[in-house]
């Protein structure tokens, strides 16, 4: 109880208040608009958060973070298109059902999964939070290792189809981190040379090129096409939420897969929408209407996408290990603020952390209600032309880079990255890769450099229990994708086959 | 061929998109070149661990590019590819006149102010990508409100025009301050 009032007392703030407020508004706009999404906002917004003190900049990014996914399911429901690219799978049955004439019903059905996925996922790292508070100070140097070992892996292959332009990408990512002086005997590494490369590739610059700038060129390069919106009838706020109780049982196992794939660092949205769509699916009475507008598509997909952000601050606060991309960035605000998350944060400071998990029960409270009465308004935010949003967000993009420290080199560094990620984008490759090689790079160098200092020999490394079962899971990792690749290939040799033998018939 | 289940969802891609192996032979031009810097660029201490040298991780981590865009190349290099390589190739380049732009408009802050700038960057943008008319007017419009909410308002760092300085001393203050 000490805890919950020294909890509340952290953010019960206005600055605090007002920073939940303007995220979560925010983010469900920049959610709203195909082409934004919340990397692109949280990119620019990073830097203006320096200045702000850690629990209001924090707030802030955690309502974009938490918010767009709500908006994403507006236009891709209603148009097909994913507002964010977790909203993917909600098109499968959005659509399908907004064709039907079936908007109100589907948008409904997302807003509710999604706030039910959100508030699962709150209580359940509430409950477990004292559990997690006395595992956390059993990371040492190795298990901490062995995490972002981990948490690199299952990135690279949870990004099935694409599993080695991901491992390409994260040793990108990887090597530039190394760039610069480095920190233990100071030596220099692939300065060539330059004062601007000594202290290093600056994190924030990467991902505003990465991010912001990139999808700036991804838009301009684009055509402007007419959207259509259409018709959605107006129906009471509560029996909206009614709707949700059909669907319960998906909601409540969504919600849950959401939780275990946040936690785990590296794993995300995408691995629990198809875990909990695939689930949907296999226990449905009516398998054969999913891709055609069934609703336990949309719960399924929604429930399981807003679950992750508070399971993905796990690692992040208990750990320092960023899962997934978004979080890398919040990363850098603890840094700034030379508040270091891992263990100490966690078992040291559960105030704190229970305030953020506060801050994100109000986001989904606002974000939902606001949702109910707004969305007429935010459907509007969809018809913004695609190169005129292009400009909007290289406009927006120079306040993130060039306030940093007013460097010309910065806004060139930030540009390369950006038409880099020009080039990922139109091949459909990851971005995330990068972000979570340079993050997680520099914290494998330095704690395996701490590590086998105190390792005899190589069995000593993972003689712990708790780095014995990191290990283990890596193993399991590796061999899971072994067996994947191979069953791949073995049913492309079968298709192959099959269709010779077509030809030849 | 790629092998996915027709009745799995699926958002990540199937088959060659143009320019892939492309990007893969830049990247690994790029690393080899990296790599075969790396006795200059980087040190090796004598008297201490594989982990611990400063060498390490960049070899690794190269050698790490070096393999996955060699499997890479060779893997997708099996799918039946979409024609136009050069053409995305020379996508990748006119992406470029953007940024050039773009270089323009920073490097004509501390020249003509932030205000001006932004106002006149997002108007020309505007019309560079096609735009005429009321959409214009808004781009401008755009440009002046996010001076005001951020440079006015939230007072970020950015630094005041040269130009201001030929201002009266009483509206000086105000231009730097604020615009």
């Amino acid at each position: 109880m000490e805890l919950l009032s020294s909890s509340i007392e952290i953010i019960a703030r206005w600055d605090v208040l007002l920073a939940l407020l303007i995220g979560a508004i925010g983010g469900v706009i920049v959610g709203g608009m195909p082409g934004v999404g919340a990397a692109v906002a949280i990119a620019i917004v990073l830097p203006a958060t320096f200045s702000l003190e850690p629990i209001v900049g924090l707030t802030l990014l955690l309502g974009i973070y938490g918010s767009s996914m709500f908006g994403g399911a507006i236009p891709a429901i209603l148009v097909n298109t994913p507002g964010t690219p977790v909203n993917a799978l909600t098109t499968y049955d959005g659509y399908p059902m907004t064709k039907r004439g079936e908007a109100r019903r589907a948008l409904s059905l997302a807003y509710s999964a999604s706030f039910f996925g959100a508030l699962f996922s709150i209580f359940a790292l509430m409950l477990l939070a004292p559990v997690l508070a006395k595992i956390a100070p059993m990371f040492g140097a190795r298990e901490i290792f062995l995490a972002a070992l981990l948490g690199i892996l299952l990135v690279i292959v949870t990004h099935r189809g694409q599993v080695l332009a991901a491992a390409m990408l994260a040793c990108v990512g990887i090597f530039l981190q190394t760039i610069g002086i480095e920190s233990a005997a100071y030596t220099q590494r692939y300065t060539f040379g330059m004062g601007w490369l000594q202290s290093g590739v600056d994190l924030i610059v990467v991902v505003l090129g990465l991010f912001a700038i990139s999808q700036a060129l991804i838009l301009f390069m684009d055509k402007d096409s007419k959207i259509k919106l259409p018709e959605v009838e107006k129906v009471g706020f509560i029996a909206q939420m009614k709707d949700l109780w059909v669907y319960r049982r998906i909601a409540t196992v969504g919600s849950s897969f959401g939780v275990f794939c946040g936690m785990i660092p590296g794993v995300g949205e995408f691995m629990s929408q198809f875990m909990s769509y695939s689930y949907a699916q296999r226990t449905s009475k009516t398998p054969e209407l999913f891709g055609k507008g069934n609703p336990e598509g949309i719960v399924a997909s929604e429930a399981a996408n807003n679950s992750v952000p508070a399971a993905a601050m796990i690692p992040l606060l208990a750990l320092g290990i960023p899962g997934e991309e978004l979080t890398a960035m919040m990363l850098a605000v603890f840094y700034v603020h030379n508040v270091i998350p891992g263990p100490q944060l966690f078992s040291g400071q559960m105030d704190f952390v229970l305030a953020l998990y506060l801050c994100l029960l109000l986001l989904n409270i606002i974000v939902v209600v606001f949702l109910f009465f707004a969305t007429g308004k935010l459907m509007k935010a969809m018809t913004i032309p695609n190169r005129f949003l292009g400009m909007m967000v290289l406009t927006f993009s120079l306040i993130g880079v060039y306030s940093l420290r007013n460097s010309l080199t910065d806004v060139a560094i930030a540009s390369g990255f950006g038409v880099f990620g020009f080039m990922l984008k139109r091949l459909d490759y990851p971005t995330s890769p990068i972000i979570l090689g340079i993050v997680l790079g520099k914290l494998m160098e330095d704690k395996l450099r701490t590590a086998m200092a105190r390792v005899q020999d190589p069995w000593d490394f993972i003689d712990r229990p708790i780095a014995f079962i990191l290990f283990l899971m890596i193993v399991v990792a590796l061999v899971v994708q072994a067996r994947t690749v191979w069953r791949d290939r073995k049913a492309a040799k079968a298709d192959t086959q099959n269709s010779r033998e077509a030809q030849d018939a | 061929m790629s092998t996915y289940a027709q009745d799995e969802p699926h958002v990540f891609p199937e088959g060659r998109k143009r320019g892939e192996l492309l990007f893969s032979f830049l990247l690994l031009f790029t690393a080899l070149a990296l790599l075969a810097a790396l006795p200059w660029q980087t040190t090796w201490l004598d008297g201490k661990d594989l982990a611990a040298q400063p060498r390490f991780w960049p070899a690794l981590s190269l050698g790490g590019v070096v393999v996955f865009a060699v499997l890479h190349a060779v893997l997708r290099g099996k799918l039946d590819r979409t024609p136009g390589r050069w053409l995305e190739g020379l996508t990748w380049i006119r992406s470029l006149e953007f940024i050039g732009w773009y270089m323009l408009y920073v490097a004509a802050i501390p020249v003509i102010g932030y205000l001006l700038a932004t106002v006149t960057f997002c108007t020309f943008l505007a019309l560079r990508v096609g735009y005429r008319g009321k959409t214009l007017l808004w781009a401008a419009l755009f440009g002046l409100c996010v001076v005001l909410f951020f440079k006015s308002a939230m007072n970020v760092k950015i630094p005041g025009g040269a130009i201001y300085e030929l201002a009266p001393d009483s509206l000086r203050y105000i231009l730097l301050r604020y615009f």
